[in-house]
């Protein structure tokens, strides 16, 4: 018998082990709501399939009655707005700041406690402070994911930079580089793949924060109107919009390591498959 | 030109002392070979000619003009690791050596500059036999053509002074063998001074005109940091004669070196 560790599946067995959790979970779902619905067909707990597609359907393709909008479309597109506004400030700000500090021992001697203080705030425990200087409207949403998810990414790229090896900065050096070409023509291209990996890191934290931020002063979003409908009890609507949340995210993030490694094959050269 | 001088250099780091009194000059052209111990401060030595590190007393000299304390296009280098850039081809890597000089906002070139570029790039790859594998990634490549796009991204900046900290340390004989070849005529071509740092004593007589054996002299036992290196042979290979074999020539006597 061969150990463990050293098993491996083919590309078909791969695929099944990869389904095969997937259908547990909703055939337990499924069991479960049937089960639920025998002893009380008023359950609302662990609505049916069927009902959950009813809702999904009247949500996501008729417009509202009371705004005309298509309920399920406005909502996405308000929280991708404020999700792609907050993340994509965070990574502007991470990849400037981190390769600051970095290679530039002056930067790091100033800043990098900074950083290291401030990304131990919990960003939650500020948000009133943001809704109180920002308002209520989209701003202070936006700021909560860049600073929820800006510190990370710049420690994580700060730490990246001053990973490379310092013969390679020499060896710029000794090309005629200066600093600023060092940091266009060296570094940033060989963080470049480990900036879109944090990115992809960071999406959860992101969302986390989008939606708390939704969900405590908003009109529109995915996160407000799960938390509009739980007054309700309406499992219909909540189950269907989790797994709308988690399949935005779980795209996002496989666009991300699609994009990354297609477009930086050298950096995954030596990846164990 | 490219004479030199290294006046009564000393490396402390701390109360540790790595270097005491160094203090000998290399004439312009010659391949100047290091050897000594593991931790004798041959390495040390190195980057201090190349500016990676400052001498704590002393100065250095390149014809008779104090060596600027950061890297730059006058020192090319070759390490024995790392010395090449990973998310570029081989063709890159020595474009890029023309490129960071030249354009100072971008680093990149464009039209006629940068075809010059790649002209010349693509003659220094060929030099180095790396012809066939010019698209490739260093990741693609063996130790031995890493080290080969090492030193033809060093020759591009026709630097007067070429430093190798160990540059075949980690190959196999028959690959290092092979490098040898390369790089003595590369250097009696380019006429450039050469300082080779190496723990392989053959490869060390084979290639330089000059092997100078670096060790420390006194030791302290309760105290190690005490004593640095210095210099303790000092061959010449380009004499008349009978090729001197280390420990036939005279050891320098400790106090004359003070």
């Amino acid at each position: 018998m061969r150990r463990a560790m050293n098993i491996r599946p083919a590309a078909g067995p791969r695929l099944l082990l990869a389904i095969l959790p997937f259908l547990l979970l909703a055939a337990v779902y499924v069991i479960g709501s049937a089960e639920r619905r025998a002893e009380n067909p008023n359950d609302k707990l662990l609505p049916p399939v069927s009902e959950m597609a009813a809702t999904t359907s009247r949500l996501a393709f008729e417009p509202d009655r009371r705004t005309g909008e298509i309920t399920m479309l406005a909502d996405t597109l308000s929280s991708l707005q404020r999700l792609a506004l907050g993340l994509g400030f965070a990574t502007v700000v991470g990849l400037v700041l981190g390769i600051a500090l970095g290679i530039l021992p002056v930067a790091n001697a100033g800043g990098g406690a900074l950083v290291a203080v401030i990304s131990m705030i919990p960003p939650m425990a500020i948000l009133p402070i943001l809704f109180i200087i920002f308002g209520l409207g989209e701003l202070s949403k936006v700021i909560l994911i860049v600073i929820g998810v800006a510190p990370p990414i710049v420690r994580d790229i700060a730490m990246t930079v001053q990973a490379i090896p310092t013969e390679q900065l020499v060896k710029a050096q000794t090309l005629g580089a200066s600093t600023w070409t060092t940091v266009v023509r060296v570094v940033l291209p060989q963080i470049t793949p480990r900036l879109i990996e944090v990115v992809r890191l960071q999406l959860g934290p992101a969302f986390l924060f989008l939606i708390a931020a939704e969900a405590i002063a908003s009109d529109s979003g995915l996160g407000y109107r799960i938390f509009l409908v739980r007054r309700y009890l309406a499992m219909d609507v909540i189950l269907p919009y989790v797994a709308w949340i988690t399949l935005i995210a779980f795209t996002l993030d496989l666009l991300l390591a699609k994009l990354s490694r297609k477009a930086f094959p050298w950096a995954y050269v030596g990846e164990r498959r | 030109m490219s004479t030199i001088t290294v006046e009564n250099v000393w490396a402390e780091f701390g109360d540790q002392i790595v270097i005491e009194n160094l203090d000998f000059e290399v004439k312009s052209g010659a391949f100047l070979s290091v050897v000594g111990p593991s931790g004798c401060g041959k390495s040390t030595f190195l980057r201090m000619v190349l500016g990676q590190d400052r001498p704590s007393r002393g100065r250095l000299l390149l014809d008779g003009k104090p060596l600027p304390d950061e890297p730059d296009a006058d020192r090319g280098v070759v390490f024995q690791r790392y010395s090449v850039f990973p998310h570029l081809t081989v063709l890159g890597n020595v474009v890029l050596a023309y490129e960071l000089g030249q354009s100072r906002f971008l680093g990149k070139l464009f039209g006629a500059a940068k075809r010059r570029a790649k002209e010349r790039a693509e003659e220094l790859i060929v030099a180095v036999g790396l012809g066939a594998h010019r698209d490739k990634h260093p990741s693609a490549l063996s130790g031995g053509m890493q080290q080969r796009l090492a030193i033809a991204q060093a020759l591009a900046k026709d630097p007067k002074v070429l430093l190798l900290d160990e540059p075949f340390g980690a190959l196999d004989p028959g690959t290092r063998a092979q490098m040898h070849a390369l790089i003595k005529p590369l250097w009696e071509q380019a006429g450039m001074t050469v300082i080779m740092v190496t723990h392989d004593l053959k490869e060390a007589f084979n290639l330089g005109t000059r092997v100078v054996a670096f060790d420390k002299v006194r030791h302290d036992p309760q105290a190690p940091g005490r004593y640095g290196a210095r210099v303790t042979y000092d061959l010449d290979l380009t004499r008349e004669g009978a090729v001197p074999v280390l420990g036939f020539a005279r050891p320098i006597p400790l106090m004359a070196a003070q």
